[in-house]
């Protein structure tokens, strides 16, 4: 698309090009050569992505009287240790019982738990349908299968009923179990054993390995990498659970950060001057591990995310 | 002794595909005997069923004196190479070749002893610590020889070893499997579809096709006196002329030459001739066998190939680089000696 | 072809169990109990139900409310998925061509994606603020008066702004990949072939890009349908009053807030059914593109 841009800006060059041909046909081989239309277009599109979050971490460092004057700030405030350590460290919520750090660990050990559980959960079904030939296999592929066609949103009411009935409303188990139903780690892993050379199979098995011993031996070791990016993505997904978090935890002590959010929406009602300072202070607080991740796991970041979505 | 027997083998598929079709084959001790045929005709499956990689549908595999159909691979006693080595690829070399030994609960240092004796004798000493991905080719080969040889097997089992090196290295390393098997003294089977390679390695070579035995002999056997069309057409490059042609009265009718010669049979045979055995008549000596119509001139060196045809039919015969190239058109002088008699209708040499 | 190889009475059983437990649990029961209470009434009070066949179906599509949910729905689905995957394509030809930077703008075009939905969504609120909100001033330059959180539209295209936004990373990421396995050679043969850049992309890339963008169409829609629940509940402060709203938040809202079981379990169902269409496109168009390969 942008190379279109190019020959836009390439062909008048031509005719300009005529009295003084030197300069004109060097300024559109200049642009040509140092891909400077390119580089504009990802520039706006780096300020496009990042603008806003730039603006909302330098507002938070401001106070709620200055940003409720002045609007949104660009520039960096000096409120940004008292904004912080009041969304870090003070008492929230109606019974005064959260703190933003607490939030954190809630959503840390649903970002963990979820990650692990399900790559656990997801390889050891796997495994059994690439490597068994049994009677149910491929009724229980398809079972599984179908957990791709009903996100958790469609069916929320009952799965809330079920996860009621059983007591496990505000505790880490409700909130992680359901959200391992859906079986797009078994299918990512189901697709890696695939392309694992069948011969391998059948040396470990000419070298004496069983069940068990290949799946430790052989795959785990062979799927370390894909476990790696699986796990990132996954982190990522489980921290950022909105929906979920919000019908199962009442209790503030269960609240996540992502949760959380919400509930700081009550910054707007009742307040004349809102704490615009805590809320973004917050969504930054909230933002900041996912991030970290994806950016620092980049490029297993990319392989797990465009091998997995096959 | 015999090392391993092959009765009546065959081999169903769910789907109710026959790959191996009642196939009966020995393999002597120290006996390196090649599985030769087109891709699809059995060799690999018939390999396979032997080291327990498929189940046999009918028949019995006696290793050593063991009926092992229900054995367990790892339980047989045998060794494989594979086509694409089948190296683990997160597992250093040694650790590749120990790996199989662990798993029988071989003590620590007799592992360390085999692997380091393996690695000396095929040279991979200074590549333990490696992983398969840091090693080139012909070193992947070595070392999935290497796992073959530490578990002292019975019989090796070698599936296609050298198809993925170049034309260089594959040369090479067949002289090298060929050294080490006669010096280790280990049955094996080698299976390829390559025909120089069946030709150089084997002391058997067992030709088949769609499921079936064809033959089975020496090289100079299967080379010199081929059991089939099919055989003489598959063993020896370039391959056999077959040229049909008519019999009676004790001579044999190509087109509108006759050749005298001592066959029994009346009507239509199909008439084989090596290209190394059809000489070119040179000039008017005395040839009375068909004229041939040149049509290329290949030149390898020590000897040209010159294709054209003969009664209307392909045919391709050597010449020695001495010789003058020929002109468009010259006779053949064929030997009774030199010529193979095949049914017409089946293919099974007369 | 890949051969199942080891044979085991119990082994896959035990290997499958938690998956399958976890299934049945939270995925089966729920999803067959959403089906059930579609075709009842309950009486939020005492607990007991009615059967009333295709009611809670009839009563659902034919109010109002659901045909305006309906609609903006739709249009949010097709702006949201129209421009995320527009911007993003640039993006990614603009950063497939440069040679020098490609890294650090790749990690900068990416890592919103990292960025929970109601987390964008609070971000959003703040830019489209009636008091501090730099959006609103800035197209008050235009003469746009814009009322996010009271005007329907203008609050449904904050809404928009916000989605799309956080949905360009997953498209750049997807659409840089692809051109990035587009074979040298092609691009090469490409060039000798016709002298045009604009029509070297629009004859070559473009259609070698194609499997990859009806792939991201159908990760888009469903994003829109389901995933930006987060943005509009935070958009619209929970309290949805008079604006838009899509069919999955509606959902959310008749069961929870408006304790219309039923309803809600019919509706549910409905997506049901959308969602099970759209899958079934998207893996006749995987199959395809294994054909291709």
């Amino acid at each position: 698309m942008s190379q279109d841009q190019i020959a836009v800006t390439g062909k008048p060059a031509v005719p300009v090009a005529r009295p003084a041909s030197a300069t004109g046909a060097g300024f559109g081989a200049f642009v040509r050569r140092h891909q400077i239309v390119e580089h504009i277009v990802l520039l706006f599109g780096v300020l496009l992505m990042m603008g806003p979050i730039a603006v909302a971490f330098t507002t938070s460092t401001h106070d709620p009287v200055t940003i409720h004057s002045e609007g949104m700030q660009l520039g960096f405030g000096d409120n940004f240790l008292p904004t912080y350590e009041a969304v870090i460290f003070e008492q929230t919520g109606f019974t005064k019982q959260v703190t933003g750090w607490g939030m954190s660990l809630n959503s840390l050990i649903l970002g963990l738990g979820f990650a692990i559980g399900k790559i656990i959960v997801s390889m050891l079904a796997a495994y059994a349908i690439v490597y068994f030939r049994f009677p149910l296999g491929t009724l229980c592929f398809w079972v599984i299968f179908s957990t791709l066609l009903l996100p958790l949103e469609v069916r929320i009411l009952p799965s809330y009923e079920v996860v009621q009935g059983l007591g496990l409303l505000n505790s880490y188990t409700g909130l992680i179990l359901p959200l391992i139903a859906s079986a797009t780690g078994t299918f990512f892993f189901r697709q890696f054993f695939k392309s694992v050379p069948n011969e391998l199979l059948e040396a470990a098995r000419i070298d004496g390995a069983g069940p068990f011993r290949f799946f430790w031996d052989i795959l785990v070791p062979l799927s370390r990498t894909m476990i790696a990016a699986i796990f990132i993505i996954m982190f990522v997904v489980g921290w950022n659970q909105y929906l979920w978090p919000i019908l199962m935890t009442t209790d503030e002590s269960f609240y996540t950060v992502v949760r959380g959010i919400r509930q700081i929406l009550q910054v707007w009602i009742g307040a004349d001057i809102p704490d615009y300072n805590e809320a973004l202070g917050l969504a930054i607080i909230a933002m900041i591990p996912p991030v970290l991740i994806v950016i620092i796991f980049q490029r297993m970041f990319i392989k797990g995310l465009v091998e997995s979505e096959k | 002794m015999t090392t391993l027997e092959i009765k009546q083998a065959v081999k169903r598929y769910p789907n109710g595909a026959l790959a191996v079709k009642g196939v009966d084959v020995t393999v002597e001790e120290g006996e390196l005997v090649v599985f030769v045929g087109p891709s699809g005709c059995g060799k690999s499956t018939l390999l396979r069923m032997v080291a327990g990689l498929e189940s046999v549908t009918e028949g019995e595999i006696v290793l050593d004196g063991r009926l092992v159909n229900e054995v367990e691979p790892a339980n047989r006693n045998i060794a494989m190479v594979f086509q694409n080595y089948a190296l683990y690829p997160h597992m250093t070399v040694y650790r590749n070749l120990a790996y199989g030994l662990k798993n029988r609960g071989t003590p620590k240092a007799e592992i360390d002893a085999k692997v380091r004796e393996a690695a000396k004798l095929l040279q991979i000493g200074d590549f333990l610590e490696r992983k398969p991905s840091q090693l080139s080719g012909g070193q992947r080969q070595r070392v999935a020889m290497g796992r073959a040889i530490v578990r002292d097997p019975a019989i090796f089992l070698f599936d296609e070893p050298l198809s993925n090196l170049d034309a260089k290295l594959r040369n090479q390393m067949r002289l090298e499997i060929k050294r080490l098997q006669r010096r280790l003294g280990t049955a094996a089977i080698y299976v390829t579809h390559d025909q120089v390679e069946a030709m150089t390695l084997a002391d058997r070579i067992v030709v088949l096709n769609n499921g079936e035995i064809e033959q089975i002999g020496a090289p100079a056997e299967v080379y010199g006196a081929p059991a089939s069309t099919f055989v003489a057409s598959f063993i020896g490059a370039p391959p056999m002329n077959l040229l049909e042609a008519q019999t009676g009265d004790g001579a044999i009718v190509i087109g509108e030459t006759r050749i005298a010669a001592p066959v029994h049979a009346n009507g239509p045979i199909t008439l084989g001739i090596r290209p190394e055995r059809a000489h070119l008549a040179n000039g008017s000596g005395g040839a009375d066998g068909p004229p041939m119509q040149v049509d290329t001139v290949e030149e390898l060196g020590a000897v040209r190939l010159i294709h054209g045809s003969v009664g209307g039919q392909h045919f391709t015969a050597n010449q020695s680089a001495d010789e003058p190239i020929p002109g468009d058109q010259v006779r053949l002088r064929l030997l009774p000696d030199d010529l193979h008699l095949f049914d017409h209708g089946t293919g099974r040499r007369l | 072809m890949h051969k199942a190889q080891f044979q085991s009475p119990l082994y896959p059983y035990l290997l499958l169990l938690p998956q399958m437990a976890i299934v049945a649990v939270f995925f089966l029961w729920p999803s067959a109990e959403a089906v059930r209470s579609s075709f009842f009434l309950q009486d939020p009070f005492f607990g007991n139900e009615t059967f009333v066949g295709i009611d809670n179906y009839t009563d659902a599509v034919t109010r109002s409310d659901y045909g305006r949910a309906a609609w903006f729905t739709f249009l949010f689905t097709v702006v949201v998925t129209f421009f995320s995957l527009g911007i993003a394509l640039l993006l990614a030809v603009a950063a497939d061509n440069v040679l020098r930077g490609q890294g650090p703008y790749k990690t900068l075009l990416m890592w919103v994606y990292a960025i929970a939905p109601p987390v964008a969504g609070l971000i959003g609120i703040m830019l489209f603020d009636q008091h501090i909100g730099p959006i609103v001033d800035f197209v008050a330059l235009f003469g746009w008066d814009m009322r996010v959180g009271v005007d329907y539209w203008d609050t449904g295209i904050a809404m928009m702004i916000v989605a799309t936004w956080k949905q360009i990373p997953v498209n750049f990421i997807f659409f840089l990949s692809g051109l990035q396995s587009i074979p040298k050679g092609v691009r090469e043969a490409a060039s000798i072939d016709n002298p045009s850049p604009s029509g070297r992309f629009w004859t070559i890339i473009f259609p070698l890009l194609a499997p990859t963008s009806f792939f991201l169409m159908i990760i888009n829609i469903t994003y829109a349908f389901f995933e930006t629940f987060g943005i509009v509940d935070v958009m619209l402060k929970g309290e949805p009053g008079n604006n838009p709203v899509t069919l999955v938040y509606k959902v959310f809202l008749d069961g929870f807030r408006g304790n219309d079981l039923g309803g809600s379990s019919a509706q549910s169902v409905i997506l049901m059914v959308f969602v099970l269409a759209l899958t079934i496109i998207q893996f006749r168009l995987i199959e395809r593109r294994v054909h291709y390969t």
